[in-house]
């Protein structure tokens, strides 16, 4: 249980500059998630506060420590890998206790804390096992097991999703959730997956090409973007954004010229079709994919531009027909040409 | 489905050719080491698993062997040594005609005495007159004989021309001449593929260039320090320490690239995991990298073994020719000028050169083939 402060956390590799001024505070206990398309620098935050990459500029500090020059096994944090990283040639029980003999621990303290994190998350079973002979399921829970042994300050999870397959990472999601409140310790977790994102994180923070974008809840992500990028990565479908101009009464006209103009934002989920003379938006229904519970509708609305809507199956939508859109004015996100969110 | 394309059995023809061209020459050293020397001087291995005709000449008994029976003087002899396992078809007792007579048959010399044989070579002379020669007479026989081995020519070579020690010689440099450039270039490798250090890459750059350094070219420059470092401590420049250390400096860039190779094929995430359970890069290296480099150490072992093991040139710059110092190629080199005609040593003597590389690769080859292509398949 530590909180854990970025200030002004610049990364370079040679004379490239990846991790651009990054200031961050994360209370004790919280769990926060780093999210961003790839090559947006979370993962090497979360290796700088790992110990595992050097911090070109600004400090890291655990616990009101700066931890800028300390090894990071002396840093008080616990990582779990992308791709399990156990050590092929020792067993459950070999691989779970290293870090502890590593610390010259008592034997008896070994067996007892190994026990117990193996009854959290029920491997107890496979202690004798190698990796090789487990599920990947069965892995990333040992690569969790081996991370809480060590009872750290800090868990770091680097995508520990990613390798399993789409049951299991529905399961595991919920496993780490149910972890976190049983552990309350601070944990940073970095992920492609939004979903991800919105269901574990208490506050999100997005990354885009080494800046904060935005850091809030995810709710507060998702109904009040702070800019484009933000309205369009949480989300999916991702947000439409549409080209506006103010016509001479100070209405909105929608026209098809990206760039000088601003903008609107409208979630897919938040379209419904709408008689004549409601209609906000027209399209012609180019594809249409049935999910069962929905229908995901791609629909030109003049020039190449695509908007994506959420409707209910029960709806009159048809292949190549033209649609009527309409939304509550409520759900308008509105964007400068910069792509700056205004209200 | 298997497929029979052309090339596929075109593949498979190669290999069968492949397979019999390493074999035969192994196959035919090794039986041949096992025949019987006379034997072999004069027909192929080929020929010893059948049983082959023979046309012996044998000289009979003297007159002191003579034994008076029933008034007649009789002479009782074999022909072979007992269990020599030759079957007589025919006899003869003139060199004109030396397939004259059937077994059982009587042939009468022109003295009047008579002589029969019988098929496994007891022969009878009998005669009325004493027998007065010390010289027997000569009798021809056809004989057909079975296959022979012996491990006579093994007991020859290993104990009295001196193959024995230069084994145990061979053994005394190749053994420490394999681990001490696998012990060195495992840490050096690990350096080189995971510690981040000023140069590395200049370093790893000078063991790539020094693969393509032809040995030749450093053997006597070497021998020439070691003349100078020797005479500076007062001993021997030619010595197994020197030999260790020159196959040593020799295998070093062949096998820290190698083992570069491998290491650097496992899984960042598991060292990084080690460093964040605070495994020191020691620690790392002995408890994580030793134990999962195991396959690609057997095979490493395996080629540099048996390149120091069939090594003649540096044992020759290196060593002496003393009985104490000679390795087993220098031996066979030098029996090959001194005995080149004595096919029985020849053989035997390659053969057992041979039997150790061919007994290490066989009981290590399941790592041979993992170690070989390991790093290419995630496991």
């Amino acid at each position: 249980m530590a909180d854990v402060n970025l200030n002004k956390i610049k990364k370079s590799y040679d004379k490239t500059e990846v991790v651009h001024g990054v200031d961050l505070e994360i209370k004790s206990g919280e769990f926060v998630v780093f999210v961003g398309p790839s090559g947006c620098g979370k993962s090497t935050l979360l290796r700088m506060i790992a110990g595992l990459e050097e911090i070109t500029e600004g400090e890291i500090s655990i616990g009101g420590e700066v931890v800028n020059n300390v090894i990071s096994a002396e840093r008080g944090v616990a990582m779990v890998f992308q791709s399990y990283a156990l050590y092929p040639h020792m067993t459950v029980f070999e691989n779970m206790s290293f870090a502890l003999k590593q610390a010259k621990a008592p034997k008896d303290e070994i067996q007892q804390r190994v026990t117990e994190a193996a009854k959290i998350l029920q491997i107890e079973n496979l202690f004798e096992r190698l990796p090789k002979q487990l599920s990947g399921g069965q892995r990333q829970r040992v690569a969790i097991g081996r991370a809480i042994v060590r009872d750290p300050k800090v868990f770091l999870f680097d995508e520990p999703l990613s390798n399993l397959d789409a049951a299991l990472r529905i399961q595991t999601r919920i496993e780490i959730a149910k972890l976190h409140s049983q552990l309350t310790a601070t944990m940073i977790y970095v992920t492609h997956d939004q979903v991800e994102a919105m269901t574990l994180a208490d506050r999100i923070v997005v990354l885009n090409q080494g800046i904060i974008e935005q850091i809030g809840t995810p709710i507060e992500l998702y109904n009040s973007p702070k800019n484009q990028f933000v309205a369009e990565f949480i989300g999916s479908p991702k947000m439409n954004i549409i080209d506006v101009k103010k016509d001479t009464n100070h209405n909105l006209k929608i026209i098809n010229a990206p760039g000088q103009t601003s903008k609107i934002g409208v979630r897919p989920e938040h379209l419904f079709i709408t008689p004549e003379g409601e209609t906000k938006i027209k399209g012609n229904v180019r594809h249409i994919e049935n999910l069962g519970e929905h229908l995901l509708c791609y629909i030109n609305i003049g020039g190449e531009n695509e908007i994506t809507a959420k409707l209910d199956v029960s709806s009159s939508a048809s292949l190549n027909q033209d649609i009527n859109l309409g939304w509550v004015s409520e759900n308008t996100h509105f964007f400068n040409s910069t792509g700056i969110s205004i209200s | 489905m298997k497929k029979f394309s052309i090339s596929s059995i075109f593949a498979q023809l190669l290999l069968i050719v492949f397979v019999f061209v390493w074999i035969a020459p192994t196959f035919g050293l090794f039986i041949s080491s096992l025949r019987d020397k006379d034997v072999l001087a004069i027909s192929g291995w080929w020929t010893s698993f059948t049983t082959t005709d023979v046309n012996e000449i044998y000289r009979t008994k003297g007159m002191e062997a003579q034994i008076e029976e029933d008034g007649y003087f009789i002479i009782k002899d074999k022909v072979f040594e007992e269990g020599s396992g030759k079957v007589i078809s025919r006899f003869g007792i003139t060199s004109k005609n030396i397939d004259e007579f059937m077994v059982g048959e009587i042939a009468v010399f022109k003295d009047g005495s008579e002589i029969s044989i019988d098929e496994k070579g007891n022969y009878f002379w009998r005669s009325k007159e004493k027998f007065t020669k010390k010289k027997g007479k000569r009798i021809f026989v056809s004989a057909t004989s079975p296959p022979i081995f012996t491990l006579d020519n093994y007991k020859e070579v290993l104990l009295r021309e001196g193959l024995g020690q230069a084994f145990i010689n061979t053994f005394a440099v190749a053994i420490p001449s394999t681990l001490i450039p696998l012990i060195i270039c495992s840490f050096f490798a690990y350096s080189l593929t995971w510690m981040r250090f000023f140069g590395r890459d200049l370093l790893l750059a000078t063991v790539i260039a020094a693969l393509v350094v032809p040995l030749q070219m450093s053997l006597i420059p070497i021998l020439s320090i070691y003349n100078d470092i020797g005479a500076l401590f007062g001993v021997a420049a030619k010595s197994f320490p020197g030999i260790w250390m020159a196959h040593t400096g020799f295998g070093l860039a062949s096998t820290t690239f190698l083992l570069w190779n491998f290491l650097k094929s496992l899984p960042n995430e598991m060292m990084e995991a080690a460093r964040v359970d605070g495994a020191t890069h020691y620690d790392t290296f002995m408890k994580i990298v030793v134990p999962l480099s195991i396959p690609a150490f057997a095979s490493i072992f395996i080629l540099q073994f048996l390149w120091v093991w069939n090594d003649l040139l540096v044992g020759l710059v290196f060593l002496d020719k003393h009985p104490s110092e000679i390795i087993l190629t220098a031996k066979l080199k030098e029996l090959l000028g001194s005995r080149g005609e004595n096919w029985e040593i020849l053989t035997t003597g390659a053969f057992i050169s041979m039997s150790v590389p061919l007994l290490i690769f066989f009981s290590l080859q399941r790592y041979f083939i993992r170690g070989l292509v390991a790093g290419s398949v995630k496991g």
